[in-house]
């Protein structure tokens, strides 16, 4: 019995560790040097790289776009998706086509979205074309390049990308509330929205808090769109580069592996904290040690 | 998508999600117009970008220059006849073939050994091993991959298919594992004791009865894999130098900077390059949103 754990177990174990784990353990020690990818590193500069990474101005504005980013993922996507989740739950036809088109989005590839929205947003794309053919032309703006508006952009888009995702993650949770309870308080004389408050909504809970976590460490790594869209300098200028585009403009496209290593162990990290914050203050309850003793 | 499963199955400990849909899907009347009216502007929103590629595609440049959001008039299938007799495209369609099998099947597998394992096996370690691959939810391929990159250089992989799949199939375990392992652990213990008394091994019990079992797990895990696969931009970004090897995300940028002035070009080549995906996830729509709902559902 022992071989058989050994031969199955072995070959994905030493995959995974290899190419997942292993990387992560060398990122934290390319971190230490100064180097530009070829041979050994032997420049050894301490947490000089650390230091740089943290007073770099730069950096800073970075960390900034991905908290701005990850709050606003959860305040415009949450209770939208919940509401809609609420609305496309009733007993309407045609639900199961509704759902697949709802998620034809979360389908396309980050750099398929990216190239379309990008021609669609140009000053003289289609968006704008629309607000003209429409009569809104005071609505027109240069959706792309306004650093004021660039944000705002970007987060359209990813709302439009990821909300689907998260209305199918909502109903799947609805339809896990027994519908007894639903009709134990219609007798009761509860309103509909008493329902939702009172029922729905909490017992939806565990779904939210687990589509926040899943939210929280996609924006705090959120490249491809960003990459695709803005490119490593427009995305600076613009206001919209991330944690992730500064990892790799600093580190590969600069040929800096060490920085870039050191970025990386910076990036995991915050992601970590927020994680295990979010984790031991909001889903507590829900877990309770799933992901340590998910198998006993 | 996978943390959420991840984290449902091990609270709920599911039996093996069915997708079944129960007495409230089937609707007895129409129901508010309100409703429909929400339900059709938000697909609208979902869906309207997506047309305005496809469309897009069968205009001319001067029709996009001068009515950026019209229809085409006429409609002209020079772009998308163009794209599709280019050997760039169809090189770049053969890679992603290449690797999206690739990296499926080896994600299958590896994952259905070391998930068999932990499902049906009793030994001290594991617990352990399932939260190794748990935690590995916790560590995205972005943050890996500037040792990752170097990694590959190493081994000679640089500027190969191989070097794509390989770090991929890695990366794809956590997911499967833990979509899997609530599957097979659903598998009766009766089963495993018939199968004993005719004398089958717990390997032959693995091949004759546990694979046809998973099936409907198997297929969920594998089409995400696909699509993962088809849609990943960032690893080949870093490992794939020459346009020879070029994913279609890699082509579809990079055709999108040579033809930066054809617009039209672009849209078609941009819309050719999502169609395989869309196709097969409404082949396999079901087993996706059903699979999710089944495994949140528990």
């Amino acid at each position: 019995m022992r071989l058989e754990i050994a031969v199955l177990s072995g070959p994905p174990i030493i995959m995974f560790v290899a190419f997942v784990i292993f990387p992560v353990a060398l990122a934290a020690y390319y971190g230490f040097y100064r180097w530009h990818g070829y041979g050994a590193p032997t420049d050894w500069v301490g947490l000089n790289n650390y230091k740089l990474i943290l007073t770099d101005p730069a950096f800073q504005q970075v960390l900034w776009h991905n908290f701005l980013i990850m709050v606003l993922s959860l305040v415009i996507q949450g209770p939208l998706a919940i509401v809609l989740a609420l609305l496309l739950n009733q007993k309407i036809r045609g639900r199961s086509v509704i759902r697949v088109l709802i998620f034809v989005p979360f389908i396309i590839s980050e750099v398929i979205v990216g190239t379309g929205w990008s021609l669609m947003l140009q000053s003289n794309g289609a968006l704008n074309g629309l607000l003209h053919n429409t009569g809104l032309d005071f609505m027109r703006a240069d959706w792309l390049a306004n650093p004021k508006l660039a944000l705002w952009t970007l987060m359209g888009i990813i709302t439009w990308k990821y909300i689907g995702f998260a209305v199918i993650l909502m109903l799947a949770g609805l339809q896990s509330i027994p519908e007894e309870l639903f009709e134990a308080a219609a007798i009761d004389g509860a309103s509909y929205w008493q329902i939702q408050r009172r029922i729905t909504l909490p017992l939806l809970g565990p779904t939210v808090r687990i589509w926040g976590l899943l939210s929280i460490i996609g924006s705090l790594q959120l490249f491809d769109l960003v990459y695709i869209i803005w490119g490593q300098y427009i995305s600076g200028t613009a206001g919209t580069s991330t944690m992730a585009i500064y990892m790799v403009g600093q580190g590969r496209n600069a040929g800096n592996y060490g920085y870039g290593s050191a970025v990386a162990v910076v990036m995991f990290l915050v992601s970590l904290v927020v994680a295990v914050i979010y984790q031991r203050f909001v889903l507590r309850r829900d877990l309770r040690g799933a992901v340590t003793q998910g198998v006993s | 998508m996978s943390a959420t499963t991840a984290s449902w199955s091990s609270v709920r400990e599911p039996g093996a999600p069915t997708g079944g849909r129960g007495n409230r899907d089937k609707p007895k009347k129409w129901g508010n117009p309100a409703t429909y009216f929400v339900a059709l502007l938000f697909i609208a929103v979902c869906i309207a970008p997506v047309l305005y590629i496809v469309v897009g595609g069968f205009r001319t440049n001067s029709q996009i220059t001068t009515s950026p959001a019209g229809l085409p008039r006429p409609w002209v299938t020079g772009n998308y006849l163009n794209v599709l007799s280019s050997n760039t495209f169809w090189g770049e369609f053969a890679n992603s073939t290449i690797v999206a099998l690739a990296s499926t099947i080896g994600i299958v597998v590896l994952g259905l050994m070391v998930s068999f394992v932990i499902a049906r096996y009793d030994f001290k370690l594991k617990g352990a091993m399932y939260s190794l691959f748990a935690a590995g939810l916790m560590f995205p391929l972005v943050i890996a991959i500037t040792p990752l990159y170097i990694m590959i250089k190493d081994l000679g992989l640089v500027d190969s298919l191989f070097g794509v799949i390989v770090p991929q199939i890695a990366f794809g375990l956590p997911t499967t594992v833990i979509i899997l392992v609530p599957f097979l652990r659903a598998i009766p213990k009766e089963i495993e004791e018939a199968a004993a008394i005719d004398g089958a091994s717990r390997l032959g019990f693995f091949f004759r009865m546990v694979l046809p079992l998973s099936g409907p797990g198997v297929v969920t895990v594998g089409i995400l894999a696909f699509i993962g696969s088809w849609n990943n931009y960032v690893l080949p970004l870093y490992i794939l130098d020459s346009q020879a090897n070029f994913t279609l995300p890699l082509g579809v940028q990079a055709f999108s900077s040579q033809y930066s002035e054809d617009t039209a070009k672009v849209l078609a080549f941009t819309s050719l390059a999502m169609l395989p995906a869309l196709i097969f996830f409404s082949v396999f729509e079901k087993r996706i949103v059903g699979g999710l709902t089944g495994a949140v559902k528990g």
